[in-house]
């Protein structure tokens, strides 16, 4: 082993999966200064990656998580280390078929076409030690495998080392980290002391420690997995291969088996929570087995074994197979199920590529690697994004209760509206009470408590005879307030509490620069006005949509949704220039916002204000301070919802005050309170209004979402190279707005996609673009005031034509008729524009 | 007065039985010895103790501890020992247990050192030696055995005296007793002898792994060892572990192949005159107790050892 | 035949031994625990004989509540039924040990006959105190041999084999008798699924005794400091061959 260096380029800490990965593909991308060192011995440190069970589903409802495991199997196929052997889900229940056949969704629209429902007679013939009987059918993915991590992580590493850019150094602790001016500088390990521009932390269980060395917080709790492993098998000892049977994820217990040489082994997601701290975990030394494997905890596992041996008997029952290994297996979970990935928002030149399984490494060490040398990588990440949590995110009791609450859900099934019921209560809006009163139903929005309807608005439901839906899992997390709130909105007027939205303040005299090279709009306009602007990537990607208010000449104030807030924030920091001329506040705790809309909202506001708030006197896109009552208030005309209105920003602790004086004012106008449903679904998709994470991604380019402007701002900004380039080419794909023609199943149930689904030819063919990308529902609700249920999709331009009827949308293996409503950003409702502006 | 249990072997005192007589010096006052059966006289002559007393009976040829417990615990009353001491041996231990509960008294087994004192202070091992205890021993009758080649031996010397008597022994105290004895297995050399034991642990990967870890073994004429993990494993019998509850060896040279060294293993291969391990992992824990390591895949290393030996031989 | 095993739950310990801050116990808070290697076999065998010959097999041990464990671990691989004597984790010296399982065995074999063999560990893995079998047996004024790798019933004796200088010395005992065996004696099996089941379903009686004074007074553990050396490398891989070779011929081995 050569001398270790006293400095590189980048320093990676752990030669797991994902560390093993990083320095590959960082070298392969032209980094010849890749130090990687693990405290642990190689080819197997002792993490999670050397106990793991090493097999790849590639379906998951999340895109970003099935795209990063489909180029990881990509790669592990091309390293030599991946087994095909199929795998099937099998369901004991109705509720879990229903699941499959959401799946099947998930997998059209991400393009795992091989993906198939199965009979309990085809799961037989495929496993036939299996017990069919108990059974009502499968989900069945072939192209399911069996990978050799550590192998792979070797290759990887070889490959790096081949490079003449990557030294390794096993065996080598970090005792600590040097932090200079918000930026690391030095690792202090157990062989010397290394300067790094970038320190990356690979680290899986042990990330939060590490992190922490750097003032850091990558917020993973390390959780125990069960496995045993049973054998010797007499049927497999017949097996000419290490896996000749598919893997059977039993979903409904929570468990997995499968075949591993002359074993069997059986997982279990079913056992209680049981979370540790990564301080518990034991050096090498004094570990039994490695560190990242706890004893086993046998009265955990006890219903286990009985439903393994339900499905199995003849394997499982066998008095000659025994229990020859079991454990605890340690992995790592983070509050909101995603890998942590990226820079720390903290300290510059410190990221975190934490929380990483086998099934996705190689694809999170390729796209984190793109991000850490092109700046972008090919896979939006923006799910996995360590700048995203908000401080009560980054805390342990968090993480834990969290992890806790999830754990069971390992293979649940999760409603994409589900709602937490740990950790509630965080960040509670002013005007709180007044909404208890209205029998809010809150949703959490980042910790945020957000009225999602209100329960006084049920008499609506019949004076506007909005129909429920009747499919429970469509009217799972739903309600048809929500659609009655949209129409009593557009009918008088609605008030919303937009507390959640995070604010920062970017001010000084560089304040204008800094955003002017930040974002795609114009920002050099009069003090006063409201720009609306996407945040583009390199690439020209959506990094983020939002508003930006000047307030003066050098101070401009930022409002973005609090779900990307962080990441944002983060965004614009990166943003500022090294002078100081510009710096940015977050003031997100220091505004709360109140919305009101509709036709008869300036009638509302006229009668609380003397201000001037005629069409002429305060138009659109404008904002300035007014007076409302005995408070100064920040109006701001623009509205994501469609109808004529304010947003009202006030200091938090006046918001209450200004709830009151709104909502009595709105009395004789049936000011109607509204939820979020309203303002992120109904009335947004009426008017096709693009949502960030829905619409946006980096995957798409502004003209694709028909958002590009007549002309492009002479000054420089990010992405604008690309921009540029795509306005002169024909888009690959039109975001349009469908609608649905038909809902009725089957089975004669009105049926309601809620988004992610595929747009298919009326045959099920699924639709792909030029570059490859499947076309699918980005996202769905109801158009009241249209009478239509809305959907979005990025459409081939061949299919975007308007009125076409040709296409369908795949839900829970069904198709449904759709039409093209719109082709481009135009609204399906009130085209025209003509509320917003009256 | 203390009363020491010497077994031996061929006409003289055992090492272990030597060792023993050591750590009673340690406790002062005088030290008598205890010789039993067959060739104690012939061993008396050699060992350094006051009075060395052997008893002679026609039905001590075979090994019977109960008669052992008998004439140990009532030679120690009749002399009046305050402490006795026997090594940690097989059989002397199983005495000296039964010897305990027939004198009602504690026994501190495998002891490294002693200090005189009421309570006496004793320290012993646990864990085959990965860990020790110092404990009080609450008793005017110290009964102790003394771990295997932890203290040094006393010199050997003549005895102040030596008094042979016929123990009388009861019926019942003959009921254990040896009455056969299978031979060793023929031909091979055998763990706890061999001068050079060659081991594999988990790192071999299979039974048939163990080719390798053969074939140099019987180019140096030596012995096949394995870890636990191996026999657990049902790869090797368990005859072939070295460690705690395996075989302890002393060779002059201990190859550990793809032996990672946990406490069960390490104790068993404490007696080697040097040791050196073939790992892949240059910091296993076997290396902190190796001489000599060559780090790498044991499968490419042992081969190119035996080629090398015979190359050299040819 | 009626047979009985007792068996000591020990921490499975790793490379390095961690002692609690008072030294008065080892560090168990990463470690699983396992029955004491040589017992692992007295349970082993003990199922085997019931195979052969029928009757009742019991299991027992003086240990903490989670001691449990083991207990159910003999079930799993056939015992029949478990005797747990409960502590509350302090360790109990062996002549209090050999007592209190005096009590039981006595009080069981009140109700259900005698024990035709019981099997005890020659030492326990972690205090290896080599005497609690004695003492049981000359309590109950049975015959015994330790150190056994071999036991065989036939008929109202038993054959045990002890390995004494390269060979083996036998012995037999007339039941009912007591042996103390060596890891070695067989290979234990492992569970299986039904077994573990089953395990959960057997009966097991708890008792609580009173842990008398001790006279062999434990004042703390010590982890003896290891001579940790640097080990010399050699070389790397096959490379390496000729400085091995070099070694061996040094220390005389070689030819």
């Amino acid at each position: 082993m050569s001398t270790f260096p006293t400095s590189a380029r980048a320093v990676v800490i752990g030669c797991g999966i994902v560390g093993n990965s990083l320095v590959h593909h960082l070298t392969r991308l032209g980094w010849t200064d890749v130090v990687q060192i693990d405290k642990g011995p190689l080819p197997n440190p002792g993490g999670s990656t050397g106990h793991a069970s090493n097999f790849i589903f590639p379906v998951d409802h999340s895109k970003e998580m099935t795209q990063l495991t489909l180029e990881s199997q990509r790669q592990y196929i091309e390293m030599g280390v991946n087994t095909e052997c199929g795998g099937i889900e099998v369901a004991r229940t109705e509720e879990r078929m229903e699941e499959f056949r959401r799946r099947m969704a998930s997998a059209k629209s991400w393009g795992v076409d091989s993906a198939r429902l199965v009979t309990t007679a085809e799961i037989k013939e495929m496993v036939p030690y299996i017990d069919e009987t108990i059974l009502l059918g499968g989900f069945y993915c072939p192209t399911v495998s069996v990978v050799d991590s550590l192998r792979a992580g070797t290759i990887m590493r070889e490959k790096g080392i081949d490079s003449g850019g990557l030294q390794v150094f096993a065996n080598t602790d970090v005792s600590g980290m040097d932090v200079e001016h918000g930026r690391i500088k030095r690792v202090h390990t157990s062989r010397g002391t290394i300067e790094a521009e970038v320190v990356v932390i690979a680290c899986g269980v042990w990330t939060p420690l590490l992190a922490a060395m750097a003032g850091a917080h990558i917020p993973l709790t390390p959780a125990v997995h069960q496995m045993i492993d049973v054998g010797p098998v007499p049927r497999f000892e017949r097996s000419s291969s290490a896996i000749e049977f598919p893997i059977v994820r039993d979903m409904d217990v929570f468990m997995y088996e499968r075949q591993d040489g002359v074993g069997l082994e059986i997982g279990s997601y079913a056992h209680r929570s049981i979370l540790h701290d990564p301080e518990e975990i034991p050096s090498i030394e004094e570990a039994a087995l490695s560190p990242t494997e706890f004893p086993f905890t046998q009265a955990d596992f006890g219903p286990q074994m009985e439903h393994a041996l339900d499905l199995m008997p003849e394997i499982v029952g066998d008095e000659s197979v025994g229990v020859k290994y079991a454990i605890n297996g340690l992995i790592s979970l983070t509050p909101d199920g995603m890998p942590i990935l990226g820079e720390t928002p903290k300290v510059k030149g410190l990221w975190s590529a934490a929380a990483v399984w086998v099934k996705e490494g190689p694809g999170v060490g390729k796209s984190l690697a793109e991000w850490m040398v092109l700046g972008e990588s090919h896979i939006d990440l923006h799910t996995s994004d360590v700048s995203r949590f908000h401080d009560h995110q980054k805390t342990r009791a968090h993480t834990k209760a969290r992890a806790f609450e999830a754990f069971p859900k390992t293979y649940g099934i999760v409603h994409p509206a589900e709602q937490w019921s740990s950790e509630r209560g965080l960040r509670i809006s002013p005007m709180h009470a007044q909404e208890n009163v209205l029998g809010a139903a809150f949703y959490e929005a980042v910790g945020w408590e957000r009225p999602q309807w209100y329960d006084v608005n049920a008499p609506l439901v019949e004076h506007y005879g909005v129909e429920s839906r009747e499919g429970e899992w469509d009217s799972r997390w739903w309600s048809p307030i929500i659609n009655a709130e949209h129409l009593a909105m557009r009918e008088h007027a609605g008030i919303f509490d937009l507390s959640a939205f995070a604010i920062f303040d970017v001010q000084g005299a560089g304040a204008l620069d800094a955003l002017q090279h930040a974002v795609l709009a114009q920002m050099d306009v009069p003090v006063g006005r409201v720009v609306y602007t996407p945040v583009l990537s390199q690439g020209g990607g959506f990094k983020s949509d939002l508003t930006i208010m000047r307030l003066g000449d050098d101070l401009f104030r930022v409002v973005t949704g609090g779900a990307h807030g962080m990441a944002d924030r983060k965004l614009f920091s990166d943003a500022l220039p090294d002078d100081g001329s510009a710096s940015l506040v977050d003031v997100t705790t220091g505004w709360t916002t109140i919305g009101v809309w509709g036709p008869k909202a300036r009638d509302i506001l006229s009668s609380v204000t003397s201000d001037d708030v005629s069409h002429e006197g305060f138009p659109f896109g404008r904002c300035r301070t007014i007076e409302i009552g005995s408070q100064l208030v920040l109006a701001s005309r623009i509205s994501y919802v469609g109808d004529l209105g304010w947003e009202f920003y006030v200091p938090i602790e006046q918001g209450g005050r200004l709830w009151d004086v709104l909502w009595e004012a709105g009395q004789p106008h049936s000011l109607t309170a509204c939820g979020i449903g309203v303002y992120g679904t109904t009335g947004r998709l009426e008017k096709a209004y693009r949502a960030y994470g829905a619409e946006l991604e980096t995957e798409y380019n502004v003209v694709e979402a028909g958002m590009q402007r007549p002309k492009v701002k002479e000054q420089d900004f990010v992405g604008k190279e690309a921009h540029l380039r795509h306005r002169a080419e024909n888009p690959a794909a039109i975001l349009c707005t469908l609608t649905v023609d038909d809902h009725t199943s089957s089975a004669g149930v009105k049926r309601y996609p809620l988004g992610r689904e595929p747009i298919t030819l009326l045959d099920g063919t699924p639709l792909t673009d030029a570059k490859g990308r499947r076309s699918y529902v980005t996202s769905a609700g109801a158009g009241p005031s249209l009478g239509k249920y809305i959907l979005m999709a990025y459409l081939p331009p061949e299919h975007a034509v308007e009125g076409s009827g040709t296409l369908a949308v795949e839900y829970m293996n069904e198709r449904y008729p759709v039409t093209v409503a719109v082709a481009g950003a135009t609204a399906p409702f009130d085209p025209e524009n003509e509320r917003i502006r009256s | 007065m203390n009363l020491v249990l010497v077994e031996h072997v061929d006409g003289a005192a055992t090492d272990v039985s030597l060792q023993a007589l050591a750590l009673a010096a340690g406790l002062g006052g005088e030290t008598h010895a205890l010789v039993i059966g067959p060739g104690g006289a012939a061993a008396s002559v050699n060992i350094p103790a006051a009075v060395v007393h052997v008893a002679e009976h026609d039905a001590l040829d075979a090994f019977a501890p109960d008669a052992w417990a008998s004439i140990l615990g009532g030679l120690a009353e009749q002399i009046g020992a305050t402490a006795i001491v026997a090594p940690g041996s097989g059989h002397a231990t199983d005495a000296m247990a039964r010897a305990a509960v027939r004198l009602g008294e504690p026994l501190a087994a495998n002891c490294i050192s002693v200090t005189p004192g009421d309570p006496l202070l004793v320290t012993r091992v646990r864990w085959g030696g990965s860990l020790l205890e110092e404990a009080r021993l609450h008793t005017g009758r110290a009964l102790i055995t003394v771990a295997p080649h932890a203290v040094v031996a006393a010199p050997a010397g003549s005895p102040g005296s030596v008094e042979t008597f016929t123990p009388e022994i009861a019926d019942a105290d003959l009921v254990v007793r040896v009455r056969d004895r299978v031979a060793p297995p023929a031909g091979g050399v055998s763990l706890a002898d061999a001068k050079v034991v060659v081991t594999g642990g988990r790192g071999v990967g299979s039974p048939e792994g163990f080719v390798v870890v053969e074939e140099l073994a019987a180019l140096l004429g030596g012995a096949v060892g394995c870890s636990r993990a191996v026999t657990m494993s049902g790869w090797r019998p368990h005859t072939d572990q070295v460690g705690q509850t395996g075989n302890k060896i002393a060779p002059e040279i201990y190859i550990a192949c793809g032996v990672s060294g946990a406490t069960q293993h390490i104790a068993g291969a404490k007696g080697a005159k040097k040791i050196l391990a073939v790992n892949t992992d240059s910091e296993a824990p076997i290396m902190s107790i190796a001489d000599y390591a060559v780090v790498g895949d044991l499968h490419e290393v042992l081969p190119a050892i035996s080629a090398e030996l015979r190359r050299r031989r040819a | 035949m009626k047979t009985l095993v007792c068996v000591k739950r020990v921490p499975m310990t790793g490379g390095r031994i961690v002692l609690t801050e008072d030294e008065q116990a080892i560090e168990t808070k990463h470690l699983g625990f396992a029955i004491s290697p040589h017992e692992e076999c007295g349970v082993e065998e003990a199922v085997r004989l019931w195979e052969h010959h029928g009757g009742d097999t019991v299991v027992l041990t003086l240990g903490p509540a989670d001691a449990e464990e083991q207990l159910r671990d003999s079930m799993a691989i056939g015992i029949a039924r478990g005797i747990h004597l409960v502590t509350d984790g302090e360790e109990w010296d062996p002549e209090a040990t050999a007592g209190a399982i005096v009590d039981v065995i006595r009080a069981d074999e009140a109700a259900s006959g005698l024990f035709d063999l019981i099997f005890f560990g020659n030492e326990s893995a972690d205090s290896g105190g080599f005497q609690i079998g004695l003492r049981v047996a000359h309590a109950l004024d049975r015959p015994c041999a330790t150190g056994l790798k071999g036991v065989a019933v036939d008929g109202d004796l038993v054959r045990c084999e002890q390995e004494e200088g390269g060979g083996r010395d036998v012995y037999e005992l007339p039941l009912p008798a007591v042996v103390t065996v060596l890891e070695g004696l067989n290979l234990p099996r492992y569970p299986s699924v039904p077994g573990r089941m089953r395990a959960g379903r057997k009966p097991l009686e708890a008792l609580t005794p009173v842990r008398p004074a001790s006279r062999l007074e434990r004042a703390r553990l010590v982890v003896p400091e290891g001579e940790s050396k640097q080990a010399e490398v050699l070389g790397r891989g096959p490379d390496a061959a000729a400085a091995v070779v070099d070694l061996l011929e040094q220390i005389g081995v070689a030819s």
